[in-house]
């Protein structure tokens, strides 16, 4: 049987800062993953992946990620991703001090 | 130390040029990504997690003072303020954005480094002992090799596309410091029973998600053969290396998959080609590299300063005690500076304390610098007389932490904190070991005792060779910490053997701790290292402190 889909939302790093960003639903693309297009549908997430992987002037390496709602939009649910929004561990830089 | 020459110039400028141009096509289109990736990569350019890495080479970690100052120059003017040292003796960037990386590459052009080679299916970064030329026990400097196989590796057109990398180490003294067996290929200067210098040669050594320990494809090559039999390695390798499968490309699977047996023939077949076609240039350009690489002019002075600081200041006697190493030049010492200060990040260094390196090489160090794989930076070459002064300014910095080859000297992967296929973080739990052994005050009665990191199986942090190698894993969505040991790196290599069932990020301190304080129980004498010890009794009584719940059971079930 097919895994059962789970909500994703479209994560990239942007092509000339190299941060990582998320798309939102208006097809914006945003540094804060609060703001991305939660995607609940499969057929959904993969028209929204194509859209991304066409914007190769602005993206690199758009893909898929597991994400949850949460109160104040989606959420990660891997650690991996969680870096991602935040930034690394050892000094106060990326996303946990910009956004 | 070897300067550029007319050509080395021209060539890496055009690199520069051609570089500037590709990344003007990818941001105005002309380029796809898949078509500007490869570019990029060539010249040591990596996408990571947070943002892009510059990668950038220091031949067999050698660097003048100059040429640190640029380095900090980038940290300062492109990046955030600091730069990291890898395990190959290379430096990495962190925060570079795309526009600006032909101007790094320019800066770095100018004084003779540059990133190429640093990534992709080639030959890397040629690494060496960062003693090199200082050492006392050493038969010849490395270097002129390194430099030798550098320039004939740079741009080699029969293997820019490799089956897979391609990284060699040099080591001139018996004692190895550069981790030969654990190289594509490892070269040990030798001397033979004439006396002659020649080279020991190693193949299929390597790292990575199967470890191997090189194995002696040839007991010596005169000087006369040595390019042409690295070509012919290289080319054999090349020929037979698998393509159908990178997880199985690299050299040492080739010669475990065909034999040393077979893979020597293949090598000589290649030789009897390659042999022929070195006209003898090889190894008049070794000479005049070799004579670029001459020792300063030692100094003959009192040692009153240092003998006096030395009975005098205990934090200086016990730098001393730590981070010094012989010199084969009387009144002379090898600094260890160390980059591994308690609760900071392994290998890294602020522009600010590369410029105060940078001085200090200039003032005390006849003007060289080493990188180490252990992500330490060496001033080779300091006058006794001439430390308490450097050691004094070194405090000044941050930078006249004790503890070289102790607990807290770790080596650590950048991790899941930065990079793109790491599995789970590596540099807060070097953090952590180093402040929990900063706070038990115990490190100076450990003795020597290496630990290593790696944030995946790719084993940039070295964990196989450790004596305790940590390496972190995704399981099922949370990070955990697999132990290896018994490891080494050195000329009595061995591969650490898998303790047990991983421990959690929460659990993986205290597990070290219990090793750590499980070994000083467990040593004959205090003089019996931890790897000695491990060596004596076997895993099970390190097992025995590492799972006490386990051993609890036995005990129990023993009694029942």
């Amino acid at each position: 049987m097919p895994r059962k889909f789970t909500p994703k939302v479209v994560t990239a790093n942007r092509l000339l800062e190299g941060d990582a960003v998320w798309l939102t639903a208006e097809g914006r693309w945003t540094p804060d993953m609060r703001e991305a297009e939660l995607l609940d549908e499969e057929a959904h997430a993969e028209l929204r992946l194509l859209t991304a992987q066409s914007d190769a002037a602005t993206v690199v390496g758009p893909y898929l990620a597991d994400a949850v709602a949460g109160a104040q939009g989606p959420e990660p649910t891997h650690f991996r991703e969680t870096f991602r929004t935040r930034g690394p561990s050892n000094y106060a830089h990326g996303k946990q001090v910009e956004l | 130390m070897y300067h550029y020459n007319d050509f080395d110039r021209a060539f890496v400028q055009e690199r520069v040029n051609q570089f500037r141009g590709q990344v003007e096509r990818r941001i105005d289109g002309s380029l796809t990504e898949d078509e500007f990736r490869p570019l990029r990569l060539m010249n040591g350019l990596y996408l990571q997690l947070h943002a892009y890495m510059l990668r950038v080479a220091i031949p067999y970690g050698t660097l003048n003072s100059d040429q640190m100052r640029t380095l900090a120059l980038l940290a300062e003017k492109w990046d955030r303020g600091y730069g990291h040292f890898t395990t190959r003796q290379n430096i990495q960037y962190n925060w570079p954005a795309l526009r600006d990386v032909p101007e790094m590459l320019q800066a770095l052009a100018d004084v003779g480094l540059h990133a190429i080679q640093t990534s992709g299916n080639t030959i890397r970064n040629v690494t060496a002992d960062h003693f090199a030329g200082a050492a006392a026990d050493e038969i010849a400097d490395p270097r002129p090799v390194a430099e030798l196989l550098r320039q004939w590796s740079t741009d080699h057109p029969e293997f820019q596309f490799l089956p897979r990398k391609f990284k060699i180490a040099v080591t001139g003294a018996a004692h190895d410091r550069a981790v030969i067996q654990a190289h594509d290929i490892g070269i040990q200067i030798v001397k033979n029973a004439h006396g002659e210098i020649g080279y020991k040669l190693l193949v299929g050594g390597g790292l990575g998600r199967t470890p191997m320990i090189g194995k002696v494809i040839e007991e010596f090559v005169s000087q006369d053969d040595l390019l042409p039999y690295c070509e012919a390695i290289v080319a054999a390798y090349n020929l037979l290396g698998r393509r159908d499968n990178k997880y199985k490309a690299r050299i040492k699977i080739t010669v475990f998959e065909n034999g040393l047996e077979a893979f020597r023939d293949a090598v000589n077949e290649q030789f009897a080609r390659t042999k022929p076609a070195f006209s003898g240039v090889d190894v008049k350009l070794f000479e005049e590299i070799r004579a670029q690489f001459a020792p300063p002019a030692w100094r003959n002075a009192p040692l009153k300063a240092y003998d006096d600081a030395y009975a005098a200041d205990a934090l200086f006697r016990s730098w001393a005690d730590t981070n010094l190493t012989a010199h084969r030049a009387e009144g002379y010492a090898i600094v260890s500076v160390s980059l591994k200060k308690h609760g900071e990040t392994p290998g890294d260094a602020t522009a600010e304390q590369m410029r105060v390196l940078a001085d200090l090489a200039d003032l005390y160090g006849h003007n060289e610098l080493r990188i180490s794989h252990e992500q330490n930076v060496i001033l080779p070459h300091v006058h006794k007389s001439d430390l308490p002064k450097l050691h004094a300014k070194l405090r000044e910095h941050g930078l006249a932490t004790a503890n070289i080859g102790l607990v807290s000297d770790i080596i650590a992967c950048p991790g899941m904190d930065y990079c793109a296929l790491a599995t789970a973080r590596s540099i807060p739990v070097a953090q952590q070991i180093a402040l929990r052994f900063e706070e038990l005050k115990l490190e100076h009665d450990v003795g020597p005792l290496k630990i290593k990191i790696s944030g995946c199986i790719n084993a940039c942090g070295h964990h196989h060779v450790g004596h305790i190698g940590i390496l972190g894993l995704d399981r099922a969505g949370v990070e955990n910490y697999q132990v290896t040991l018994g490891g080494s790196g050195d000329e009595t290599a061995s591969i650490g053997e898998r303790a047990g069932p991983g421990f959690s990020a929460e659990e993986i301190v205290p597990a070290v701790e219990r090793l750590v304080l499980g070994y000083l129980d467990l040593r004959s004498s205090p003089d019996e290292t931890f790897l000695a010890a491990y060596r004596r009794l076997g895993p099970a009584p390190f097992k025995s402190v590492l799972y006490p719940e386990q051993e609890a059971k036995r005990e129990r079930a023993d009694a029942a």
